[in-house]
């Protein structure tokens, strides 16, 4: 199943530098997203997009994670030439990401 | 325990006019917020200043004023907006021109000035963060560089008494962390008041972001009445929780939800969030909804502010030549294809220099490229889009031209051809000691 039926998400950016937020629409999903949407699966999920690290901040009181994707192709907001220039609909991409629905706990 | 409600009328320059009215009339606001500048507004400011000294300052200024002021001091509401861009003095001529022509005499009207420092870099030897070059190495195509400063002249306009302040290129938290300051008469190095009022202008400063906008995703995410999107109110006490909320029964909704996505909006460490004003800590925030579009918010906190403020340096970087074309039908996207590949042979084998070119299957391909978009399915329709970048005005619209061309010369059946050039502004940043940038207040009464 797609990350998008437990969570939701918004990106931003900054220069060169987009972050993507992950956020669960039911708590008990936290666990489940900390240990399965790592850093190193959203590098390889965005590998087409984003050259750089991937850094992933936790906030356990939101339920929610924080990825900031350095190296953005095409050299950022300011000079690429993409139709979406500030990454904003990076955030749909993170949530179709194929997650394991058998290891989620029904809530 | 005292609370001051402050709202944000815009999110950006274009923003809509309507919700901010709105919010003046029924939000029993203390303060009216105006967030109308992004980074290459404020460049394309400068040039339009350059043009015309009096010029530079929001195109949006003069209508939004007519549509608020009024209300604003009828309920004693005081406004607060960086709509003075590249030029905030004229603005306040400007507005103080409304205020009389409204019959608003006496309103005081404050411009923060200081943010520019393209003489101060020019100067003197600053290096650009992202390259590590000398800033000297634009050379003239440097065409603004403004500092990001603080809350501090923007509470020395309120505490001189004005009505209506106008910055340039303040920090966006800024707007909103000098009248809680002024309000709530916190110093401005208490850094957990300041933290928590940092959090309180993030939250608020991209408007309808908040309050339901930017988040709607049918089936999934509903968000009712979007058409009538109302925007932020944040009820802020002296001390403790504040709350999020909106003008009751304007479209949209505040939830946990939508206030958590906005907090992470463009965040990168949760707990190193840099503003002029202070470090803001967000990561121990905590988001309870409290009924309907009601959401209470708390545990942000502060560290020192920084020794040096950030400056946006905008530069001129080339131009891009852009034209697209649609096709629908089986075969659509292989028709796109070979059209992007008419266009790329011919402008390679061309004299025309070309320094990097992208052709996209808008529909297809687009946004996130071949990789994510693998295997899925075929469009009835799609749209070719070719962009170049060159160095010149004239090798950008032959690019455009190539795309144009494509009608009579190009696959079968294209239809709706456009095409655009532009000039490109890019924009760098430098770190400038806070002690060379001298802010100052210059009052008028209307």
């Amino acid at each position: 199943m797609k990350l998008r039926t437990i969570a939701h998400s918004r990106s931003g950016d900054k220069g060169t530098i987009i972050n993507v937020s992950l956020i669960v629409f039911d708590p008990r999903h936290y666990p489940h997203v900390v240990e399965h949407v790592t850093a190193d699966r959203v590098r390889a999920h965005f590998a087409a997009l984003a050259t750089g690290d991937v850094i992933r901040y936790e906030l356990p009181l939101i339920g929610a994670l924080n990825f900031v994707v350095h190296g953005i192709v095409g050299g950022g907001v300011t000079r690429t030439l993409a139709l979406d220039a500030h990454g904003k609909s990076l955030s749909s991409a993170l949530l179709e990401m194929e997650i394991d629905s058998e290891t989620i706990s029904n809530p | 325990m005292k609370v001051t409600r402050i709202g944000c009328g815009a999110g950006f320059s274009g923003d809509r006019i309507d919700p901010a009215v709105e919010l003046a009339t029924h939000g029993e606001l203390n303060y009216l917020v105006f967030e109308c500048l992004a980074e290459r507004t404020i460049a394309l400011a400068q040039l339009a200043k350059a043009k015309d000294p009096d010029a530079g300052y929001d195109p949006m200024l003069v209508a939004r004023m007519e549509a608020v002021l009024p209300v604003c001091r009828e309920r004693g509401t005081t406004v607060i907006t960086n709509m003075g861009a590249a030029n905030p003095v004229a603005a306040v001529g400007v507005v103080r021109q409304v205020a009389r022509r409204l019959g608003l005499g006496g309103l005081s009207i404050g411009a923060v000035t200081g943010d520019d420092v393209r003489a101060i870099v020019g100067a003197g030897h600053f290096t650009v963060t992202e390259s590590g070059e000398p800033v000297e190495t634009l050379g003239d195509r440097l065409v603004s560089a403004n500092a990001y400063i603080g809350a501090e002249a923007i509470r020395m306009a309120l505490a001189r008494g004005a009505d209506v302040v106008i910055t340039g290129r303040a920090a966006d938290p800024s707007l909103f962390v000098a009248p809680l300051a002024h309000e709530h008469g916190w110093r401005l190095d208490a850094w957990t008041e300041v933290g928590r009022a940092t959090l309180v202008g993030h939250l608020l400063e991209c408007a309808g972001q908040i309050t339901g906008g930017y988040f709607a995703d049918p089936g999934l995410k509903d968000v009712a009445n979007l058409d009538r999107l109302g925007f932020p109110i944040a009820e802020v006490p002296e001390r403790g929780p504040f709350v999020i909320t909106k003008v009751p029964e304007s479209g949209g909704s505040v939830t946990a939800a939508t206030c958590k996505e906005q907090l992470l909006y463009e965040i990168h460490d949760p707990s190193a969030y840099f503003t002029p004003d202070t470090i803001a800590d967000f990561s121990q925030v905590r988001i309870e909804s409290r009924g309907r579009d009601r959401v209470e918010i708390d545990g942000a906190a502060g560290k020192p502010r920084p020794d040096s403020l950030k400056v946006s340096l905008a530069y001129r970087d080339g131009f891009i030549g852009e034209g697209q074309i649609s096709y629908a039908g089986t075969g659509a996207e292989e028709r796109a294809r070979l059209a992007g590949d008419v266009v790329s042979r011919r402008l390679a084998r061309s004299r025309i220099p070309v320094a990097e070119i992208r052709c996209d299957v808008i529909g297809v391909d687009a946004l996130h490229g071949g990789r994510l978009a693998a295997g899925t399915w075929h469009p009835y329709e799609v749209r070719l889009r070719v962009a170049a970048r060159t160095n010149s005005l004239a090798a950008a619209q032959a690019v455009a031209n190539e795309v144009e061309s494509l009608y009579t010369n190009g696959p079968a059946g294209g239809g709706g051809a456009t095409k655009s050039t532009r000039e490109v502004l890019s924009l760098a940043s430098t770190l400038i000691p806070r002690e060379l940038v001298r802010c100052d207040v210059q009052m008028e009464v209307a």
